[in-house]
């Protein structure tokens, strides 16, 4: 199961990016909005731009069974978090580095929450670790050396996400 | 003991003859005034910190020598103290009176040197570094002292009451070391001079 999180600035530039559990991340995806149904446009517009723009190939006719999770903050930042089930039963062909696929895992997935991401759980656990990741941010950009919009290079703020990926997802 | 006494006296300053107002105010301003003095030092990108460090010591000297007044004002008005009799009363005063009626905090005086003349302040919570990371460069580590304008203020203030001190910094939890200490050394009383050319 993998995660990919990121953090989408004021002017759609990329401010932060990481991958939790295995490294593989999907393709296009399901948008599916918690928070301002208007910006639900600009929503599929970045989650198709920001993943077309990392590394995977995706073929835009399949939904490929991934989901994605969006928390806005008061300064129009956009905290993405991208949910694929099982990385190795997805179909794409072109991808370059793919890693064997863990039989046993993929038997476990089916009771991690992203097997089931339409299910009240995890949107809970979800909506958690959103709050967790923006007390961070919100600590991240009191930094007087932090300019609005800039990339967030600190180890400590990454390390709170992953921290609050570990607890929460 | 007089330190307690002392202590009771800065408490009690603080919680009625003083203003307050919001901290993160005050962080956020002199984190602002920290990032745009970077800005403005800096060659090609390149903050000189080290001259950041020096201005900040510079503003803080300014600050000082107008804050001393607004102090003994303060301190004389609640009750009648005597003037510090050593050089370590005067310590005492910094760290229980000073510090605690303009930031809430309390240093706690440390490492005397043998001659009485060099203590040390270790500040267990700095309210102007709340939230801070130096910039990433390599250099800012070693070169900025984030909090030096707090130098500049003693080193002000003592030269108002005839002390000529020296004060720096020599560790900070910003820079990746455990405490926050600045160390203070009188350097001589400054007796009232004639000035020169005086017929």
């Amino acid at each position: 199961m993998s995660y990919y999180f990121t953090i989408i600035g004021t002017r759609d530039n990329p401010l932060f990016e990481s991958d939790f559990g295995t490294s593989k991340v999907g393709g296009d995806g399901v948008a599916r909005f918690k928070e301002e149904a208007k910006y639900m446009n600009q929503f599929i517009v970045h989650a198709a731009l920001d993943l077309v723009e990392e590394v995977q190939w995706s073929n835009k006719e399949l939904y490929q069974n991934n989901h994605v999770h969006c928390y806005l903050t008061g300064g129009n930042v956009k905290f993405m978090l991208l949910m694929n089930p099982d990385p190795s039963a997805t179909t794409y062909s072109a991808y370059p580095t793919s890693p064997p696929s863990r039989p046993s895992t993929a038997r476990q997935s089916t009771i991690l929450l992203a097997a089931n991401p339409t299910s009240q759980a995890t949107e809970e656990a979800v909506r958690q670790f959103m709050n967790e990741v923006y007390e961070a941010w919100v600590k991240c950009i009191m930094n007087p050396f932090y300019q609005a919009n800039q990339v967030v290079t600190s180890p400590v703020f990454r390390s709170r996400v992953v921290i609050a990926a570990k607890k929460y997802l | 003991m007089a330190s307690q006494k002392i202590a009771r006296q800065g408490e009690e300053l603080w919680k009625t003859k003083i203003e307050k107002v919001n901290a993160e105010l005050v962080t956020l301003t002199y984190g602002t005034v920290v990032a745009q003095l970077c800005r403005d030092f800096s060659t090609n990108n390149n903050p000189d910190y080290v001259e950041v460090s020096r201005q900040l010591d510079k503003m803080g000297y300014n600050i000082g020598l107008r804050l001393i007044e607004d102090f003994l004002a303060k301190s004389s008005a609640n009750s009648s103290t005597q003037a510090c009799g050593s050089f370590r009363e005067v310590a005492e005063m910094i760290s229980k009176v000073g510090f605690k009626i303009f930031l809430n905090v309390t240093p706690s005086v440390t490492g005397w040197s043998a001659d009485g003349k060099s203590f040390g302040l270790v500040l267990e919570e700095n309210p102007l570094a709340d939230f801070v990371e130096l910039p990433d460069d390599g250099r800012s580590q070693d070169e900025l002292w984030y909090s030096n304008i707090l130098c500049g203020i003693i080193r002000g203030a003592l030269e108002m009451v005839q002390m000529q001190t020296e004060v720096k910094f020599t560790s900070d939890v910003l820079r990746g070391n455990d405490t926050t200490e600045m160390r203070i050394t009188l350097l001589r009383y400054i007796e009232d001079e004639m000035p020169p050319d005086d017929e």
